[in-house]
């Protein structure tokens, strides 16, 4: 079969299994959409704006653990993609972006839309190729699928200059089967001396504490750790990554951890002897002042990643491997050890965890007159029964979100954790209703973060994506508000918009329903309405507190012992 | 402590941008870094010099062995190992000046590459801390210009760096 390199590339999606491309069309990639209008095995959705284009693909590739796939042009094309890039590499999130590139003849002469792609995007992704010929294509895009999804997945980018696709050069097609990269060759299986030491640490800890993160939920061991901690009988706190891959409802688990985590999990984290780490990296959000976090723990850390490893924190027993894999050879040993040992430290432990949790960190104030907005996302989860996937934007809307909606279960809770990108919520809510039609996603935004990427209430209806928008709009920048109020004595700089736009008619005039909702006692019904309309895009526009802050904190700086309570 | 590291990638292009982002991006500090081609055609072969404590020269190898072109990473800290260095220094020579260099080169086995009426260059090899003593013995001898090569680094014995099989 003799092919171009438009319908290479188009043939080598088919061969990955890949349904949906995410992009934006311009002169530079006009032979690939050429390839792909020719065929109908991969969709394509046409976005409004590229960062809604890698967001989508990010989104869906959040949901389904499968990577997200992304087309668009060189130059601008390209440099609208990169936060969408950066917001994926961020979080580890597998996907492969081809960008478009001006002719090679012309790549270095400031052409028409030329901008150093393979430059630009090197920081911030984990992988990045040129297609310099035709004959190139196949193998390299193998690699790239191969290397996105792999050990810690990440974006990789394959930038395509124009001349490779043209239609007029084909060349013998074939798919490579296999891909071997004598410099690329992530570790699967943990050391076995290593487990076996860890275990032992493990099963004699008296006060263990169990910490994981996002590595959980992309490592698909979400059972595994279930199977693990209860088998431990141990408190389980999970990061703003990892929530959903052990059940938030069960009474092991004692909430999110960190900046914004509940009491119960903070003081565990300080006060542990062991503290088991699985698939989370330490991240300052998670560690507060690294001088103070966890003086008496024994620390053993399982990631795929060795760089991740001894970081920010050094730890007694590293082991690298895929968190599933360890996990499984972990929970051998620990029944063959018996268990964990039933000690009276242990039960001693747990009655202290116990009074921590009596502190009820997460009980706000009630209003009659106004809405709390954590009254609404616990309401939300009321009326989706905690089944819905829930994409947040950035802000306080964020860490109520992960506070008050309890996941049980992974890949349902979709945010970005590590750039913390505004814009990031609706087009990753589109991107995971487009893999999962039949479920309900609702997207939990601010009225700031919202407006960042609000051109894709235009994508959700061209392609009929009926999720449902939680705007929890208290008319601040919240998050910066309330840093402005702690840390700069109330002086407001910049954190106020005025002349907000009339959500209800700006999503009426995208052809969507729009509610306006400005009492508690309505917050229920709303929701109930807006999710009864199965086949609309309802846009709620909850008025909330507007000075409401997010609690507990732990301020910049400090220990997680010393926390902010209200 | 200051390390000499040695790292085999894939001879493909912004192989170099690769590593040098690396360090900007993270903030490590590269003293030197050389990189040319070896015997095999498919690999570029860096030698870089920085320094840290333990814990920032190990995330420094941990991060160079994350990056997907590269094959193979050593700290010849690690290593008994040779380091050999290239530098060149044009002097300003003058009279009596000219007999002083002249001397200087012999001691460090250095060589005159290079003479004019008014200047010597001096070619000298050797690790680096034998090329800083070059120029402290210069004193007030005149430094028109001094180039330096950076660091090399090889293992002593028999055995290379090892490729990973495929
Ligand atoms: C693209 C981007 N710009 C700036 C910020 C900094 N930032 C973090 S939270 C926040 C406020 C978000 O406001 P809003 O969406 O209304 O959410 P709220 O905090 O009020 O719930 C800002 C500006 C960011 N995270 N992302
Ligand atoms: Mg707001």
């Amino acid at each position: 079969m003799e092919l171009s390199g438009g319908e290479i590339l188009v043939e080598c999606l088919k061969s990955e299994g890949v349904d949906t491309v995410f992009g934006y069309p311009g002169g530079a990639v006009l032979h690939i959409y050429d390839a792909l209008y020719q065929q109908e095995q991969v969709n394509h959705v046409l976005v409004r704006h590229e960062q809604g284009a890698v967001h989508m693909a990010d989104g869906y590739a959040r949901a389904t653990g499968k990577p997200g796939v992304v087309l668009v042009t060189s130059g601008p094309g390209a440099t609208n993609a990169v936060t969408g890039i950066a917001t994926a590499h961020m979080d580890s999130i597998p996907l492969v972006v081809f960008t478009g590139q001006v002719h090679s003849a012309l790549i270095g002469n400031d052409a028409f839309q030329e901008v150093d792609n393979v430059g630009i995007t090197r920081p911030c992704v984990k992988h990045n190729f040129m297609v310099k010929d035709v004959s190139e294509m196949a193998e390299t895009i193998k690699k790239a699928f191969y290397v996105a999804t792999t050990g810690r997945p990440g974006p990789v980018v394959v930038d395509i200059p124009k001349d490779v696709t043209d239609p007029k050069v084909k060349i013998p097609f074939e798919y490579p089967e296999k891909v071997a990269m004598r410099s690329y060759q992530p570790t699967e299986k943990g050391h076995s001396g290593q487990i076996r030491k860890a275990v032992d640490l493990i099963v004699n800890a008296e006060r263990p504490m169990i910490y994981t993160g996002g590595g959980v939920v992309l490592g698909r061991a979400g059972d595994e750790l279930t199977h693990f901690t209860q088998k431990l009988g141990y408190p389980i706190t999970q990061t703003l990554m990892g929530l959903g891959a052990y059940p938030s409802s069960d009474k092991q688990h004692l909430g999110m951890l960190g900046m914004h985590g509940t009491y119960e999990a903070n003081m565990g984290m300080h006060h542990c002897d062991v503290l088991i780490a699985i698939g989370a990296r330490f991240d300052d959000r998670v560690t507060g002042d690294l001088s103070k976090f966890c003086p008496h723990a024994k620390i053993v850390h399982v990631d795929i990643d060795p760089s991740s490893i001894s970081k920010n924190v050094v730890v007694d027993v590293p082991i690298v491997g895929a968190v599933k894999s360890v996990l499984t050879e972990m929970i051998e040993l620990i029944n063959q050890a018996g268990g964990a040992k039933k000690t009276k430290e242990l039960e001693a432990w747990w009655d202290q965890i116990e009074q921590w949790r009596g502190m009820k960190c997460l009980d706000y104030k009630w209003s009659d007159e106004i809405i709390k907005p954590q009254y609404v996302v616990q309401k939300l989860w009321e009326v989706t029964k905690g089944d819905a996937f829930v994409t947040s934007d950035v802000g306080q809307h964020q860490m109520w979100a992960a506070q008050y909606y309890g996941f049980n279960k992974p890949h349902r809770w979709i945010n970005s954790g590590g750039l913390g990108t505004m814009g990031f919520g609706l087009p990753a809510a589109l991107g995971a209703k487009w893999a999962y039609p039949d479920e309900e996603v609702a997207c939990i935004t601010g009225e700031g973060s919202i407006q960042m990427c609000i051109q894709e209430l235009s994508t959700a209806l061209q392609y009929n994506l009926p999720v449902k928008i939680v705007s929890l709009n208290n008319g601040y920048l919240g998050m910066v508000r309330q840093w402005q109020e702690f840390f700069y004595s109330g002086r407001y700089a910049m954190s106020y918009m005025e002349s907000l736009p009339d959500f209800v008619k700006l999503a009426e005039s995208y052809g969507h329903v729009g509610m306006r909702i400005e009492k508690p006692s309505d917050v229920e019904g709303a929701l109930k309405e807006a999710f009864a309309m199965k086949d609309r895009l309802v846009f709620m526009d909850f008025q909330t507190d507007p000075e409401e802050n997010v609690y507990p904190m732990v301020p910049a700086g400090a220990g997680l012992n010393e926390m902010i309570l209200v | 402590m200051r390390h000499i590291i040695s790292i085999l990638m894939e001879n493909e292009a912004g192989a170099l941008s690769r590593v040098a982002g690396l360090f900007s991006a993270r903030g490590y500090n590269i003293e030197s870094l050389c990189v040319a081609p070896t015997h095999d055609e498919s690999l570029s072969r860096l030698t870089l010099v920085t320094s840290g404590d333990e814990q920032v020269i190990e995330q420094i190898v941990k991060q160079l062995n994350k990056l997907i072109d590269v094959v193979k990473v050593q700290d010849m800290a690690d290593t008994a190992h040779i380091e050999r260095e290239l530098m060149l220094v044009k002097l300003q020579a003058f009279d009596a000046v000219r007999e002083e260099v002249y001397r200087l080169a012999d001691i460090f086995r250095g060589q005159i590459i290079d003479v004019t009426e008014s200047s010597y260059t001096v070619q000298l090899v050797g690790p680096g801390n034998k090329l800083d003593a070059f120029i402290d013995a210069l004193g007030s001898i005149p430094v028109v210009e001094i180039v330096r090569s950076g660091a090399l680094g090889i293992s002593r014995g028999p055995r290379g760096m090892l490729i990973p099989e495929v």
